[in-house]
């Protein structure tokens, strides 16, 4: 067995047990640490991938940034309350047949568009890392977009601020 | 689709798989953050699939929207746990079938 498989078993193992004790865990706390773990498996497939810097902003920016938000409001707000009431709502049946439903169409459509997939293309040797490619292109073709990003992210800032705060009148 | 041989098919199908637990676990939690964790999940579907095409067609591009999208997911998390703590602050749950403030 190839050393690539092997990694690739290991980090969808990760990734989707993670996936499914997120969703499956009663305390809140035990979800957030089960979906670092799966942010770490899908870390591993992007460096799979030949995604150095998206394998580092996955961890800094995920792990380190997101999840770390995630831990800090589920200490603000009391969930000791929430963590001994019922956890599923009562449609869960309808969402699991939709979901499989979903699958079995996903399943059916990836079997039969598979084969028809451009062959992959020729590997071409850089001289330049990842990271240097990534940025020519993100600074040149996507400049626009980017900065347009920027603006949503500080829209985001001072929504975010807005609505934690507490308003006295 | 073998067992040894890793191809592009397989990261489709993980992200696949991966999308459908994000998308279960929206549906079917009570609890706001898991909710909003499960929408961390299906984001990060989208990214392997991005990326996995991205080395299949040698195109910078998928990485550039992963970046993007990565984005995207900040603000949203950031936002929805602004509205997370209001709600908390105001109505004492973070039960999504609590919150029926604009239900008639």
């Amino acid at each position: 067995m190839p050393l690539d498989a092997i990694f690739f078993w290991l980090f969808a193992l990760i990734t989707l047990g993670g996936a499914v004790m997120t969703v499956l865990s009663r305390n809140a706390v035990h979800s957030a640490v089960w979906l670092i773990s799966s942010l770490l498996g899908t870390a591993g497939l992007f460096l799979l991938q030949k995604a150095e810097f998206l394998f580092a902003v996955q961890i800094i920016l995920y792990i380190g940034g997101i999840m770390l938000l995630f831990l800090f409001v589920i200490m603000l707000v009391n969930l000791n309350q929430q963590a001994k009431e019922r956890q599923f709502s009562g449609q869960w049946w309808i969402a699991l047949v939709v979901c499989a439903v979903v699958a079995v169409q996903f399943g059916f459509f990836v079997k039969k568009g598979m084969p028809e997939l451009p062959a992959r293309a020729e590997e071409i040797a850089h001289t330049e890392g990842n990271i240097e490619r990534l940025a020519d292109v993100l600074f040149t073709q996507y400049l626009v977009p980017f900065e347009a990003v920027s603006l949503l992210l500080l829209a985001a800032i001072v929504g975010s601020v807005l609505m934690a705060k507490v308003k006295r009148s | 689709m073998s067992f040894t041989e890793i191809g592009t098919g397989h990261y489709v199908a993980l992200s696949m798989a991966l999308l459908l637990i994000g998308t279960l676990g929206v549906l079917v939690r009570r609890n706001i953050v898991v909710i909003l964790m499960s929408i961390e999940l299906i984001l990060n579907a989208v990214n392997i699939n991005l990326i996995a095409f991205s080395e299949h067609l040698q195109d910078l591009n998928g990485q550039v929207f992963a970046i993007f999208i990565i984005t995207v997911a900040v603000a949203e998390a950031a936002v929805g746990l602004g509205l997370l703590i209001a709600l908390f602050r105001n109505k004492e749950t973070v039960n999504a079938d609590e919150v029926n403030l604009l239900k008639w």
